[in-house]
């Protein structure tokens, strides 16, 4: 083999297989894109695209069964966790997750993603925190931060009357019956790079049947923070990453053990 | 008498504020007059119209399937609308971004350069302005005196420093809608 | 009062405002959101109550427990939303404390869309939610009947105690109309009947179990005894061109406000037609309906955007044999007055009431 043809053979990039090759509705700078793509990839290296059913949720990403080239349903807005629990007690052998945003997650669907953890319901939620409802046009979102200006907190979210944000990870992982519960963020390539794995992690928990898994990926909506992109990144790293600290909130020994073999 | 008038373009083009300027106008003109955007998601794909009914009675369906006007603002837009404009009606075209062309010869197409005037004007956001007035000075669904009045009563306190040339671009659309009628009579 | 150019949603939110509202509850979702918007900065410069709920279900027990201490209290969604709230109403309904509820309607069933539906007719008219009553449902068909209706709606809450529901769609709510706003009214003095804590006087309860079925029967009873009275007095509709209509074109809301002009179309082809449009649709204005049939009308077209929800009610009062066609649109799809022209022509054709070559 002479050096030319070992290059043209290394794939170092290339379209996963679980990702529709179509453009999607998102708008310019939104991260639910990068999301999904990071679900495609490991729904490849896992190869379980044809065991893996996907419940997408009520917010910007319900047409995420669009996008993913899995089986899919749509759920009620919040009511994701307990369609997958429908799906996963029906179906034990396939791969159930569910995808949902904070409005989604933390506000209408409280208590079905609280019960499903601790009912220790085998399926992984993907939880992607925008601090705002990206749908509707930009209204207060259970995750949105004090002082947040949004359009139905316009002089900023007071506390004292909207409520205090919801750090959902840190919640969820008190819950028995949950066994891997992670925030990570996607606001730079070195944290992608960490979220593709805890994604990963979150999946295999599902195929060893350890419990409940998810992961919350801060994510940026530029359109309802009227900031450009890049800024709408950062924003993410200054403003968000402080209330919102990265890190491992649980990991069982046996998801430990599992990490390891890795 | 009764006009219905789509304005369509991205968003950002000042469509659904010309619009709304149309409305105001025709309330302070006494005539019935209502305003509806496309509404929802669909907003955030990039592109913006809103319909605005002028009447002098009570209007029923503020939606119509064909327009007597359509000012289309950018090339998807022209696309769109320009098979629906009723037999007879005006087609007001930004000609500076719109490459599509159209064969009809049943209604009256004026061809407006609008976001060049509107940059050599200086404000690239005078655009709708350009195009109100070409659109007023082919078919006076309210007249050009009672819309700069409207204008100067309604320009938010914040834009004021625009007023002027707010009002030159408008002058400037109806001369360059003219120029074109006249050449055609 | 002067007229102003005025977004439906909008026009609401502060017309309930003016009206004396005191604590809203609301959760977003299109096509009503303007309306929360408005509020949440309105309510809160005004120092009074505004709470983004976390669910639709949260907001309209939220309304209960603010409706029980005496406030004027409302909460507004869409059809969704408004389908959370089913469980929420039939408890205030029960425990017979006033409250207003806006429902901008949506294609359903399921998440359907956002564009303007009447889908929710009979969600609303036949009980929202469990058990045995109708609330009172106002269906403005413009922006200013909007603002009207919604002072309307607090007055009858109070004066009944009751569930009242503004049903319009996202027509109604995303338009803008020259209208005119009312003045700010002065905030009303509580109910004596309102839990407020029981100083100096014996204690109030507000509950809604009645244990045994002699006691349920009774409270049933005292609520149809009311409902009568409402059903009585408080039908409302609209009529345009009816002298000497033959033909009756029965719509609410967007739907009469389209049918409108193709009512006009029709009558400047010769066709005697008329429009009846419901402002109640609950209690459906069934007196004035069945005077206008006696009157002489020969046969109806019903224009919906849904199945033919409100024909079962126009059936209702004109009896088997009236003939009754149906223009409908589904799913979000808003008639256009040139189809619904079409059907009174092919009616009035029928009765011979237009030749074969009446409006081509
Ligand atoms: C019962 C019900 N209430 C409200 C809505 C309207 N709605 C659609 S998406 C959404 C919130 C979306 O926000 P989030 O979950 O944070 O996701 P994002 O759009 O930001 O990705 C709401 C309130 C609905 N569809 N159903």
């Amino acid at each position: 083999m002479t050096l030319h043809e070992d290059l043209v053979r290394t794939v170092v990039y290339q379209h996963p297989q679980a990702l529709e090759a179509i453009s999607t509705h998102y708008c310019p700078g939104c991260t639910h894109g990068i999301a999904h793509r990071l679900i495609a990839e490991v729904i490849d290296e896992l190869g379980i695209q044809e065991q893996t059913i996907l419940v997408a949720p009520v917010g910007c990403a319900v047409f995420a069964y669009d996008y993913l080239a899995v089986d899919g349903v749509e759920a009620a807005h919040g009511r994701a966790p307990a369609m997958a629990t429908g799906i996963k007690r029906s179906l034990p052998d396939r791969i159930v997750f569910t995808y949902q945003g904070d409005g989604d997650l933390a506000a209408i669907g409280t208590a079905e993603i609280i019960h499903a953890a601790a009912r220790g319901e085998h399926i992984t939620t993907i939880f992607i925190n925008n601090a705002i409802y990206g749908m509707t046009g930009g209204q207060m979102a259970p995750t949105s931060l004090p002082d947040q200006r949004t359009t139905s907190s316009p002089f900023g979210r007071n506390p004292a009357i909207a409520g205090n944000p919801i750090r959902m990870t840190e919640l969820i992982a008190a819950i028995e019956g949950s066994a891997y519960v992670v925030r990570r963020s996607l606001h730079n390539v070195r944290e992608i790079r960490k979220a593709k794995k805890a994604i990963k992690t979150a999946f295999r928990v599902q195929q060893a049947g350890l419990g409940f898994a998810m992961v919350e990926l801060l994510s940026a909506c530029p359109t309802n923070w009227g900031l450009s992109a890049p800024d709408a990144l950062k924003w993410v790293e200054e403003h968000m990453v402080p209330y919102y600290p990265l890190g491992d909130y649980k990991v069982l020994d046996a998801v430990k053990a599992l990490e390891d073999r890795e | 008498m009764q006009e219905e008038v789509i304005f369509a373009g991205f968003g950002g083009q000042g469509v659904l504020f010309a619009g709304q300027l149309l409305a105001y106008t025709a309330m302070d003109e006494g005539k019935h007059v209502t305003w509806i955007p496309s509404y929802g998601p669909e907003m955030r794909g990039g592109t913006a119209n809103c319909t605005v009914v002028v009447s002098d009675e009570p209007i029923g369906s503020p939606l119509v399937s064909r327009p007597s006007i359509a000012v289309v603002f950018n090339n998807p837009s022209m696309i769109k609308y320009r098979d629906q404009v009723k037999p007879g009606g005006l087609l007001v075209v930004n000609i500076s971004i719109v490459e599509a062309t159209t064969r009809r010869e049943d209604i009256t197409i004026l061809n407006i350069p609008a976001t060049e005037t509107a940059n050599a004007l200086g404000e690239t956001r005078l655009t709708n302005m350009i195009l109100m007035g070409a659109m007023l000075a082919a078919r006076p669904v309210v007249s050009v005196e009672t819309l700069r009045q409207t204008i100067i009563e309604r320009l938010p306190k914040r834009r004021q420093d625009l007023l002027a040339l707010n009002l030159e671009a408008i002058t400037k659309g109806v001369e360059l809608a003219q120029a074109q009628l006249v050449a055609r009579a | 009062m002067t007229v102003q150019l005025l977004k439906g949603n909008v026009a609401i939110a502060e017309a309930a405002v003016r009206a004396g509202l005191e604590a809203y509850f609301g959760y977003p979702i299109t096509p009503q959101t303007e309306l929360l918007e408005h509020l949440s900065a309105r309510m809160v410069e005004l120092g009074r109550v505004f709470v983004q709920a976390e669910s639709e279900v949260a907001a309209i027990n939220m309304v209960y427990g603010a409706a029980c201490t005496g406030v004027r209290t409302m909460t507004s969604s869409s059809s969704p939303g408004v389908s959370l709230m089913q469980e929420g109403l039939s408890y205030i309904a029960a425990s017979e404390v006033p409250c207003v509820v806006v429902d901008m309607m949506r294609g359903g069933p399921g998440l359907g869309n956002i564009q303007p539906s009447q889908a929710d007719y009979f969600q609303v008219t036949r009980s929202a939610g469990h058990g045995d009553y109708h609330p009172i449902v106002l269906a403005p068909a413009s922006v200013q009947e909007a603002i009207d209706l919604t002072f309307l709606a607090f007055d009858l809450a109070d004066q009944y105690r009751h569930v009242v529901l503004l049903v319009g769609d996202g027509l109604i709510g995303q338009m803008m109309e020259p209208a005119e706003m009312p003045e700010m009214r002065p905030i009303r003095p509580r109910p004596d009947w309102a839990i407020t804590g029981a100083k100096g006087r014996s204690k109030h309860v507000i509950t809604s179990i009645n244990l045994t079925a002699e006691e349920n029967e009774a409270a049933n009873r005292r609520i149809q005894a009311r409902l009568a009275v409402i059903r009585a007095r408080e039908q409302r509709s609209v009529e345009h061109y009816i002298e000497g209509a033959k033909v009756l074109v029965i719509g609410f809301g967007t739907s009469g406000r389209v049918a409108q002009s193709a009512v006009k179309m029709a009558r400047e082809a010769g066709i005697p037609v008329g429009l009846f449009r419901p402002v109640t649709l609950w209690p459906f204005p069934e007196d004035r309906l069945r005077a206008l049939v006696d009157d002489g009308v020969e046969a109806i077209v019903v224009v919906e955007m849904n199945a033919g929800q409100m024909l079962e009610d126009v059936r209702l009062v004109v009896g088997r044999e009236m003939p009754i066609a149906l223009h409908s649109r589904l799913g979000g799809a808003v008639p256009l007055p040139e189809d619904i022209l079409e059907d009174i022509v092919a009616v009035a054709q029928k009765l011979g009431l237009a030749g074969p070559e009446t409006v081509r």
